[in-house]
C-alpha cells in the first residue's frame, strides 16, 4: 500500500485540467502503455509575451502518475515558458508533498513531457525523438544513457535501486544493472566525491522552506544522532528559524563539559555541510 | 454502501467466528506446550492431532499422519522441494510451470544458482500447460515436477490428477502447491495420486501463519525445519496450538461448505462477468473459461492502469486486487498474466475479484453498479482509447 500525501490523493480523486486544447499551441507526449505510463500533454500559449495561457493533460498510469501529470498542468499556468523550462521532477514532488521513492519516475515523466511540449513549440516534433549519440541502456523501459546521467544529476542519486525508482530502469530484466551501476561510478567519480555509497547530498539549487526542514531533519537523524548515541547522548530538534536551529542536547550529552564543543564541531558542521553554509545552530533548554 | 465489500480472498481470507471462539482457550489458559510430560501440555498434544484428523478429511486422505503442520504456504513450498531434493541428492533436475507463486518460482530461481537445472513449462493463452511438453522434459534426472493445482491470478485449474498420474509412471516425485484451492473445491488424495501438497491458512478462513504440508505414506521425507522432534520428527518447532486448533476448525467448516463454493460462488462470480462484459467495452476476462476456481475473476480493462482502478474502487470500500506493474511491488507486471501472453494493454489494467462463502448477492450488485462509471472516469483521463491511439 503506497502512503500517498493528502495532496497526491485529492489530485487523484479530482484531477485537474484533464483534456486536449483544441488546436494547441505545444504538445508533449512521452511514455506507452507498454511502459505503464504515458501522458499527453497540450498547452495554449500566448506568442508575444510566451505564458502559458492554459495546460490540460491526458494521463495513462497510476495514482502518482495522475496527480503528477495535474500537479504540473497547474503549476505552470502562467508561467512564461521560461521559467516553466526550469521546472525539475523535484518541484513536482515538491508540489504535491513529496512521493514514495518508488514513485519518483511519475513527476520525472511530467517533467519530460513538459520539455517535450517545450521543444515542440519551438519547432520540434511532439513526441520526443532520441538524438542519435544516445544509447539505450535498459531494453526493458526503453531509457537511455543520457535520462540516467540526468536523473543521477538533478537528484543526486547514489544507488542503483534510486535510478530504478528515478527512471524505472533496471526494474525489468534487471541485465542492465552492471551498466546503471557503471554510470554511477563514472558520475561521481567526475565529480570528485567517493562514489556510489556515499550518501552525502550536494544541492545545487535553492531549497524549499520544505525541502530544507526535511533535510536538516534527516541531516540529524543519519549523521549526527548516532554518534551521539553512542556515548548515550541525543539530540532533539526543536525549531527552525530562517538560518537558525534550535536544538536540544538529551541524556548524557546534558551533564557533559564539551557539548558546547560537540555543538560547533558536530552539529553545526554537519548542518553546514550538508543543508547549507549559513545554517547556525543555538541550544536551547 | 458504507460496509467494505471485500473481494481479494485469494490475497487472504477473513478469520471465521467460530475459528476465532475455537482458538481462545489455547491464547488464554491453556497454554501448554504438547510436547511437556505433565497432564497440562500433554492433554494439548490430542486437540493438535484432533485437528490434523480434520485437516486430513478435508483433503480425504488415507491417514492423519501424512499431514505435517508448517507456517505457511511458502514453509509448505520450500518444505516439499528441498525435502525431495535432499532426498534423491543425485538428482539435479525440478520441473515447474511459469505460473507458479513466487514461493515455488524463486525458490526454484535460486537453487538454479546452486546449481540445479529447471525447466519452467509455459502456458498458452488460456493459461494451460501442454502435457506433450512436459512429458518430453522428464528426464532421469528429474528429481521433482512442481505444478500448482490452481492459479491464484487467473483461477486457472490444472489438469492435476493427470500431471500426478504422468509423473507416477516416470518414478518422478511430483508436488502440488494447491494453497488457492484447497477449500474452495473438493479434494481426494485417495484418488490424486500426488506425493506432496501444500495448503495455507488464511485462504481459508484460518488464521494467517498457519500451513499443513500433506506428504504421501511411503514418500521419501527430510526435513526442512530442523529442531526438536515436533511433528514426529519431521519439523522442528513448538507448535502453534491455537493457530492449528484453528485450521482444524476452518477445515471442518470449508468440509462442509464447499460443494455451495462450487454453486452459489460460482452463479456470483459468473453474474460479474456476464453484467460487466455487457456494460463495459474494450474489456476481457483472463483464463480458461471454465476450468477455473468457482470464486476468480480476472479482468482486464484496456487503456486504463491497474492501480487507478483500484484506488478508485477502495473510495467505493471495495477491495481488489491487480496485475498491473505500479502493483506489482517491482516494476513489472503480472508473470502469470505475461506467460499467457495476454496483450499488455489489458495486462495493465487488469483487477482481480475474488469472492468467497461470506460474499452476499448484493455485494455483487454493488461491485457491478460501482466499476462502469470507474472505468469510464478513467478513460476520459487517459490518452488511450478507441481510434485514438
Amino acid at each position: 500500500m503506497w502512503d500517498y500525501t493528502e495532496k497526491v490523493k485529492e489530485l487523484f480523486k479530482n484531477p485537474r485540467n484533464v483534456g486536449e486544447i483544441k488546436n494547441p499551441d505545444a504538445v508533449g507526449e512521452v511514455g506507452s502503455i507498454i511502459c505503464g505510463d504515458a501522458l499527453r500533454l497540450t498547452l495554449r500559449i500566448d506568442r508575444k509575451s510566451e505564458k502559458i495561457l492554459d495546460a490540460k493533460f491526458k494521463t495513462f498510469g497510476c495514482a502518482s502518475a495522475i496527480a503528477s501529470s495535474s500537479a504540473l498542468t497547474e503549476m505552470i499556468k502562467g508561467m512564461t515558458v521560461d521559467q516553466a523550462s526550469k521546472i525539475t521532477n523535484r518541484d513536482i514532488a515538491d508540489y504535491l508533498g513529496g512521493l514514495p521513492e518508488e514513485k519518483m519516475h511519475c513527476s520525472v515523466m511530467g517533467m519530460e513531457a513538459l520539455e517535450a511540449a517545450i521543444a515542440n513549440y519551438r519547432g520540434a516534433p511532439a513526441k520526443k525523438e532520441m538524438v542519435g549519440e544516445e544509447k539505450i541502456i535498459c531494453k526493458c523501459f526503453s531509457v537511455t544513457d543520457k535520462k540516467i546521467i540526468r536523473a543521477i544529476k538533478e537528484n543526486n542519486l547514489r544507488t542503483v535501486e534510486q535510478v530504478t525508482n528515478y527512471t524505472k530502469a533496471g526494474g525489468g530484466c534487471g541485465k542492465c544493472t552492471p551498466e546503471i551501476e557503471k554510470l554511477l561510478k563514472e558520475f561521481w567519480k567526475k565529480q570528485g566525491t567517493k562514489g556510489v555509497s556515499a550518501e552525502k547530498p550536494i544541492e545545487k539549487k535553492k531549497l524549499t522552506d520544505l525541502r530544507r526542514i526535511t533535510l536538516i531533519q534527516e541531516t540529524i537523524d543519519r549523521e549526527i544522532r548516532p554518534s551521539l548515541k553512542s556515548d548515550g547522548g541525543d539530540i532533539e530538534l526543536v525549531d527552525i528559524d530562517g538560518n537558525k536551529v534550535y536544538v536540544r542536547l538529551l541524556g548524557t550529552c546534558l551533564g557533559c563539559p564539551t557539548a558546547g564543543v560537540t555543538m560547533k564541531t558536530l552539529v553545526e558542521s554537519k548542518l553546514k555541510e550538508f543543508v547549507s553554509e549559513d545554517i547556525v545552530v543555538e541550544e536551547t533548554t | 454502501m458504507m460496509k467494505k465489500v471485500y473481494a481479494d480472498n485469494n490475497a487472504t481470507t477473513m478469520t471465521a467466528p467460530e475459528v476465532f471462539e475455537a482458538m481462545k482457550p489455547y491464547l488464554t489458559g491453556e497454554y501448554g506446550n504438547p510436547s511437556s510430560m505433565h497432564t497440562f501440555g500433554g492433554k494439548i498434544q490430542k486437540k493438535v492431532d484432533a485437528a490434523r484428523e480434520s485437516v486430513a478429511e478435508l483433503l480425504g486422505a488415507s491417514d492423519p499422519s501424512e499431514i505435517i503442520f508448517t507456517s505457511c504456504g511458502t514453509e509448505s513450498d520450500n518444505t516439499a522441494i528441498i525435502s525431495t531434493l535432499r532426498s534423491y541428492r543425485d538428482k539435479r533436475h525440478i520441473i515447474t510451470t511459469k505460473v507458479e507463486h513466487s514461493a515455488v518460482l524463486n525458490l526454484c530461481r535460486f537453487l538454479e544458482t546452486d546449481g540445479y537445472r529447471v525447466s519452467y513449462l509455459d502456458v498458452n493463452t488460456d493459461g494451460m500447460i501442454d502435457l506433450s511438453e512436459l512429458k518430453g522434459i522428464i528426464g532421469k534426472d528429474t528429481a521433482i515436477i512442481s505444478v500448482m493445482y490452481a492459479n491464484n491470478e487467473t483461477g486457472v485449474i490444472f489438469p492435476v490428477e493427470e500431471i500426478a498420474e504422468i509423473a507416477r509412471q516416470r518414478g518422478v516425485i511430483f508436488h502440488t502447491d494447491a494453497v488457492q484451492a484447497v477449500g474452495k473445491i473438493p479434494f481426494k488424495m485417495t484418488k490424486l495420486p500426488a506425493d506432496l501438497l501444500s495448503m495455507s491458512g488464511h485462504k481459508l478462513h484460518a488464521p494467517k501463519g498457519i500451513g499443513a504440508l500433506y506428504v504421501r505414506r511411503g514418500t521419501k521425507f527430510t526435513p526442512f525445519m530442523i529442531g526438536g522432534h515436533q511433528e514426529h520428527g519431521r519439523r522442528g518447532g513448538t507448535e502453534n496450538v491455537a493457530s492449528i486448533v484453528g485450521l482444524g476448525v476452518a477445515c471442518k467448516l470449508a468440509g462442509r461448505a464447499v460443494d455451495e463454493e462450487g454453486t452459489r460462488i460460482k452463479k456470483l462470480r459468473d453474474k460479474l462477468e456476464k453484467a460487466l462484459l455487457q456494460k463495459i467495452p474494450d474489456f476481457r476476462i483472463n483464463g480458461h473459461k471454465d476450468k477455473r476456481l468457482p470464486n476468480t475473476s480476472s479482468m482486464g480493462f484496456e487503456f486504463i492502469e491497474g492501480e487507478a482502478i483500484l484506488l478508485r474502487l477502495d473510495e467505493k470500500q471495495i477491495a481488489a486486487s491487480s496485475g498491473s506493474a505500479c502493483t506489482s511491488g517491482s516494476l513489472t507486471p503480472s508473470h502469470v498474466l505475461r506467460a499467457m501472453r495476454i496483450p499488455f494493454t489489458f495486462i495493465q489494467g487488469s483487477v482481480r475479484f475474488s469472492l468467497s462463502r461470506y460474499t452476499s448477492e448484493e455485494e455483487v450488485d454493488y461491485i457491478i453498479d460501482s466499476l462502469p462509471p470507474i472505468v469510464e472516469q478513467l478513460r476520459e483521463i487517459s490518452p488511450f482509447g478507441a481510434g485514438k491511439r
